[in-house]
């Protein structure tokens, strides 16, 4: 679920509010807000739109979870899912590393 | 036949923003986007009204998928369709699966052309067997928008305008993030909504709530295979990553730490099921080697969000897990098709992806995320086509009106909460030992409520504004859960994923498709198989 949109990295540029396939967050004056958390799927997919790595979703589908933003960001785990697939600058070489097809048929 | 009048007239004026188009195509997942792409490059206007955004919505989206994707070989060929026979119930049609083979090779290659980064092998060959989702997505939004298709993102859409004929006319529908509504009118419509998951969370299917059967259902839409609908996945018990693949290499083991037996992902997911209803099972991925744990990491970052985010190494520390309900996503049942380009047996309306039977190409059992990637992009080929083809040899726009009935129009009773609705669905639709394994008592059982359940919702009044997608949505859900039950019952045998109790063993007499449809009254009637009907005949 959804937890928190950093405010120190959020430049409201309000991709999030756009790409979110179930309208999660709204746009306002400022930076967006989350304003219907409860309909987070939990898909991750805002992670990977934001090109500021500001927003984090936790793992648990079911109900918020307590955060620490300053630890999770020492832990990496802000941007990681981008990282990770290669829609990031630094590690666009992922984008063609899928392997899926060592692991078919097993 | 459902109690409402539908000759009110179209509403048009303050609060809504008009179009007037050739093809309209509801739903902007794989199916949806090609049905887009495939209409314009026949020369049709198209728009497209996703739930939520085009290119993230849907369960392909946040997933990513293997897609069934086969060489040109003759032996390849005949292997890929023999091998899924048994397992389907021999209820898929040889033809169906060597076009749609055809077409997702053609439709790989396009794929490939517009510059999708298909990994390559050490022997320097590309690889098509996968789409990584987001990647995938992206993309077609991409070549949707440069084909001129105008895409209304966050644009549910709410009922069907249906012509004097009974043919549909277009849709109505919300701009959520607008405050004001929207009104399409078409002389084709390309439902591509996906199924139905009925809010499970499983990965990317929370906007996947039925809502495109619900609609067609209102102008009087068939659907087939809908007992094929209790597909469950497996995720960790708090989490919502629901890809099967890398649980091949788990084992799976009781709260003590003893194995379960019999429990796998390929076939003994009901041992899992048979386990979770007695106390929590756990998994832990031990039989990958480091190679494949490699292969694992790279080709599926997401798998690895939940246990990376809880300080979880799944390949030496057990973690629980769970099943949540695929439904109609990774079913085989949806809307009946009824000729080549996808037609439905509504006039006008098409059929495209998992709002769609999987039937001719699945049969009775789920091909997974590969058959679906691959039906998606051929179904949804052939109907953005076919819709082309009829909206351009179709006259002038015709006298239409709204074809929605729950939540939408002005009733005796008092509006129903989609909130309570949906639980109660949940409750039905969700239990292993009503859905997964099945007999005619529980299946009796539950349609009772089901049923009482319709009767309140039907003569519910109008929900409002801020209610309305979600008491649709509630009500689809509902509606949705009804034909997969009544079908179940009708299917008095067990045969692909469909599995009695009372009747444990395949019957070949009943190597048959069942319809179902009805709102108010639920039906059901057997269709023959063709190549069923020649085996006896020869006997």
């Amino acid at each position: 679920m959804i937890q928190v949109i950093d405010p120190e990295t959020c430049t409201s540029c309000n991709i999030c509010v756009n790409v979110c396939p179930t309208n999660v967050f709204d746009q306002t004056d400022g930076q967006p807000v989350i304003a219907r958390q409860d309909d987070c799927q939990t898909c991750f997919l805002c992670e990977l739109y934001c090109p500021e790595d500001a927003l984090f979703v936790a793992p648990f589908a079911d109900g918020p979870q307590p955060i620490d933003i300053t630890a999770l960001k020492q832990a990496g785990m802000f941007g990681s899912y981008r990282r990770a697939v290669g829609w990031s600058e630094e590690t666009r070489d992922a984008r063609g590393g899928d392997r899926s097809y060592l692991l078919f048929g097993h | 036949m459902n109690s409402y009048s539908r000759s009110e007239p179209t509403l048009s004026g303050a609060g809504y923003v008009e179009f007037d188009t050739d093809v309209l195509v509801l739903g902007g997942g794989p199916a949806g986007t090609w049905a887009a792409l495939s209409a314009a490059e026949r020369g049709a206007r198209v728009i497209l009204a996703d739930k939520g955004f085009c290119g993230t919505s849907g369960a392909t989206a946040a997933a990513g998928t293997g897609v069934w994707f086969v060489d040109p070989d003759a032996a390849k060929r005949e292997a890929a369709m023999a091998g899924r026979e048994a397992m389907g119930g021999y209820l898929q049609d040889r033809r169906w699966m060597a076009r749609v083979l055809d077409r997702t090779y053609r439709n790989s290659h396009r794929i490939a052309e517009w510059g999708y980064p298909y990994p390559v092998d050490t022997a320097g060959n590309r690889q098509l067997t996968s789409l990584q989702g987001p990647e995938y997505m992206r993309l077609m939004r991409k070549r949707v928008k440069q084909a001129g298709v105008s895409i209304l993102d966050h644009s549910p859409a709410l009922e069907l305008l249906v012509d004097e004929a009974g043919a549909v006319a277009g849709a109505v529908g919300i701009r959520r993030q607008r405050q004001d509504n929207w009104l399409v009118r078409a002389r084709a419509v390309v439902m591509a909504t996906g199924g139905c998951a009925f809010l499970s969370k499983t990965l990317g299917s929370n906007v996947l709530t039925g809502d495109g059967y619900l609609m067609a259902a209102e102008l009087g839409a068939e659907f087939t295979s809908m007992e094929f609908s209790n597909a469950y996945a497996i995720s960790p018990a708090y989490g919502t990553v629901t890809k099967t693949l890398l649980y091949g290499w788990a084992t799976f083991t009781y709260e003590d730490g003893s194995v379960v037996p019999g429990a796998a992902s390929k076939g003994g997911r009901s041992a899992i099921a048979r386990a979770l209803m007695q106390g929590p099972v756990y998994a832990q991925l031990d039989k990958a080697d480091a190679s494949t744990r490699e292969a694992m990491r790279a080709s599926q970052p997401n798998f690895f969000l939940p246990y990376d985010r809880t300080g979880i190494d799944p390949f030496t520390q057990r973690f629980p897990v769970t099943l949540r309900l695929e439904g109609t996503v990774r079913g085989t049942g949806g809307l009946k098709i009824t000729d080549d380009s996808c037609a439905t047996s509504v006039t006008g309306l098409y059929a495209a992806g998992d709002a769609a039977t999987r039937e001719l190409i699945c049969g009775g059992f789920t091909g997974g995320g590969s058959h679906n990637a691959a039906w998606a992009m051929s179904s949804g080929s052939w109907a953005g086509a076919g819709a082309a083809d009829h909206a351009l040899r179709s006259g002038s726009q015709r006298t239409s009106s709204r074809a929605g009935t729950v939540g939408l129009r002005d009733r005796p009773g008092r509006a129903f909460s989609p909130a309570v609705l949906t639980k109660a669905v949940q409750e039905e639709a969700f239990p292993y030992d009503i859905n997964y394994f099945r007999a005619a008592d529980r299946l009796l059982g539950s349609l009772q409520r089901l049923d009482a359940l319709w009767r309140e919702v039907s003569d519910a009044g109008a929900a409002d504004r801020a209610a309305i997608l979600r008491a649709r949505e509630s009500a689809a859900m509902l509606a949705t859960v009804r034909w997969m039950y009544r079908s179940a019952l009708a299917r008095t045998e067990s045969r692909g994923m469909h599995r009695r109790e009372d009747f444990p063993r395949q019957d070949e007499r009943q190597r048959h498709y069942i319809t179902t449809g009805g709102l108010d009254d639920v039906w059901t009637a057997t269709r023959p198989k063709a190549d069923a009907v020649v085996s006896e005949a020869a006997e």
